[in-house]
């Protein structure tokens, strides 16, 4: 059962694996990127997760509420996620740069363009 | 200065370049978003001298941000080892704004100018904030806002190579900052704390904790792909080959140096030295990894065409050297470290700026375009062969001090096998600067030399600014030898 009632970790770890694979296993540019922001909102779950109170209400003042969850990972996440929105933005303009200058967004016909690896 | 405004020294350091650069944005004039920079660089230089005055004077500054007291608010906590390191990344800065003015005009496209400083001064203020906080997720948020301009900066190269370069250091850059937060991530869950001092209080009752060790592991290897420790270190050639001349001399002297302070306040100030040396096998894979990565590199450093791209393996090579102290795990290994920070960051800043001045001839510098250009551009040859002879490590430069403390620090152990490897290194740098010196000097001049004059005085005379600190940094050590001692001993927590 225990098993169980860590769903959101095992989804954390999950989320991270796929994106990391995406990331290492496609030569697609696009697909790259979209493989690191899955990376990426693995860990925004780990961190929300890591916030929760058992038994605890939203952290917002209310009538008759005695424990509330930790509201700090939540504020951590959300500048990790304007890090994550920064990151995939940058990485997008490059790609549109790197289509411009090679006319293609596949990694190995980018290297054979220029063979300099 | 009136006293009130000395207090809020540690955030002017990185409030300064922050509000700079969106009023460098705003203005859009070249030359006085230029003069801008070059004032913003030297005040924080002048901030960063006091600061070191001040932590070597009285101690320790802490400073709560927005008048929160520490482990709620966000600390920024000054001692020996960020005010050296910070007298660092704004020395640097100030020599390399003045250096800019003519380079980033023939290199960087017209209305774009003002962009790139926009950018140097984000990656400014990023470098800065990671040095100066206390706080460890204020790091990897600093970590990001330099990371994330650095690669734009790179991919601002003339070169079509520039943008892939830029696109592999920002996939294998973010891989290493979501590392990092996956490591604090822990070290919360662990501790509810992520304030340095209040982490290092208590973490020592949970060193058994594999959670601990877990967090420990992806804080390290996130660390490490910033650092460009060995294995890691793919995407760091071609993005200091490709970056616009300016941007690389920047990056290259400042931004690994920084990455190498932040893996030094994590594993010797958050997780303790005990915890990475005797509980974990730290010590060992660092210096595997540095002893390899000094070796490969300068092996790969002699068969490069491209001499940016060589002086960038020479820098992978060097960053071996750094990370070889801290593989020591001793005060004098973490002291020769620090000091070869600095004076890694005087040689490879005044070799870039030296081939930014035949950049600014040239065009893309290849050993055949170099040939003979030693006679046409005597002062920026000369320039780049006393910091080469830094490099190599020749008695009376900044190069000689920092691998005569480094052999030291091996020998002190006992493992001259390590200092064997120091001085193989070191051969190998004489190969790879002897072979540029022989095309520029000795071989027949090429026609692309034929016509070429020296480089613009400003430039010029920056760049002999910093290859006169090699030599002086070689022959007057008190500043550096001192102050990394001190930042070595508060490192592995003796009296400061």
């Amino acid at each position: 059962m225990r098993f169980l009632q860590l769903y959101n970790y095992e989804i954390a770890i999950f989320l991270a694996m796929v994106g990391f694979y995406v990331v290492v296993s496609r030569g697609n540019l696009v697909k790259k990127v979209t493989g690191l922001f899955i990376f990426q909102t693995s860990v925004f779950v780990l961190y929300i997760s890591m916030g929760v109170v058992l038994g605890g209400s939203v952290p917002i003042l209310t009538e008759g509420a005695q424990r509330y969850s930790n509201p700090l990972p939540h504020v951590l996440i959300l500048t990790a996620i304007v890090v994550g929105v920064a990151t995939t933005a940058v990485a997008l303009a490059l790609i549109v740069r790197i289509k411009e200058a090679y006319g293609t967004v596949e990694e190995d016909e980018i290297h054979q363009q220029d063979q300099y690896f | 200065m009136p006293s009130g405004l000395l207090q809020q020294l540690p955030a002017l350091q990185v409030v300064l370049p922050l509000l700079a650069a969106p009023l460098a944005l705003l203005i859009r004039h070249k030359t006085i978003v230029w003069a801008l920079c070059v004032a913003v660089s030297w005040t924080a230089l002048a901030i960063a001298w006091s600061l070191l005055q001040q932590v070597l004077a009285n101690g320790p500054i802490s400073y709560a941000m927005g008048g929160w007291v520490a482990p709620w608010g966000i600390e920024y906590r000054i001692d020996t080892v960020n005010a050296y390191v910070a007298l660092i990344v704004t020395g640097i800065a100030s020599v390399v704004f003045p250096y800019a003015r003519r380079s980033v005009e023939r290199e960087i496209p017209e209305h774009k100018i003002a962009l790139f400083y926009t950018l140097m001064l984000l990656c400014f203020t990023g470098l800065l904030g990671i040095t100066v906080t206390g706080d460890v997720f204020n790091i990897f948020v600093f970590l990001e806002i330099s990371s994330l301009s650095t690669y734009a900066l790179i991919s601002l190269g003339q070169d079509r190579r520039a943008l892939t370069a830029a696109f592999q250091y920002l996939i294998m850059g973010t891989i290493g900052g979501t590392f990092f937060l996956i490591g604090i991530g822990f070290l919360y869950v662990i501790t509810g704390t992520l304030n340095i001092a209040d982490l290092s209080q208590r973490l020592p009752e949970v060193t058994q904790l594999r959670t601990l060790h877990t967090a420990f592991a992806f804080v390290v290897v996130g660390i490490g792909l910033k650092l460009a420790i060995f294995p890691l270190h793919l995407w760091l050639p071609n993005a200091y080959a490709f970056a616009p001349s300016v941007a690389t001399i920047f990056v290259a002297a400042t931004s690994t140096k920084v990455a190498v302070y932040a893996l030094m306040r994590m594993v010797f100030s958050v997780f303790g030295p005990s915890l990475a040396y005797q509980d974990l096998p730290f010590g060992r894979i660092v210096f595997t990894l540095a002893l390899l990565g000094l070796l490969t590199a300068s092996t790969v450093a002699i068969f490069q065409h491209n001499i940016k791209r060589m002086l960038a393996y020479s820098s992978v090579a060097q960053i071996g050297y750094i990370v070889l102290g801290i593989g020591l795990g001793t005060v004098a290994g973490i002291q020769a470290s620090l000091l070869h920070i600095f004076n890694h960051a005087l040689m490879k800043g005044a070799l870039f700026m030296a081939m930014g001045c035949l950049f600014y001839r040239l065009g893309p510098i290849s050993l055949e375009s170099m040939r003979g250009i030693g006679h046409r551009m005597p002062w920026t040859f000369a320039a780049f062969v006393i910091s080469g002879l830094s490099l190599i490590g020749v008695p009376l430069t900044v190069g000689f001090i920092s691998k005569w403390y480094l052999i030291t620090a091996t020998l002190e152990q006992g493992l001259w096998f390590l200092a064997l490897a120091v001085l193989l290194g070191s051969l190998l740098a004489v190969v790879y600067v002897w072979r540029v010196v022989e095309a520029a000097w000795f071989g027949p001049p090429s026609t692309a030399a034929a016509d070429v004059r020296e480089a613009p005085l400003p430039m010029l005379i920056t760049t002999w600014a910093l290859v006169l600190a090699n030599v002086y940094f070689g022959i007057n050590t008190d500043l550096t030898i001192g102050v990394a001692g001190a930042a070595a001993r508060t490192l592995l927590g003796g009296a400061p």
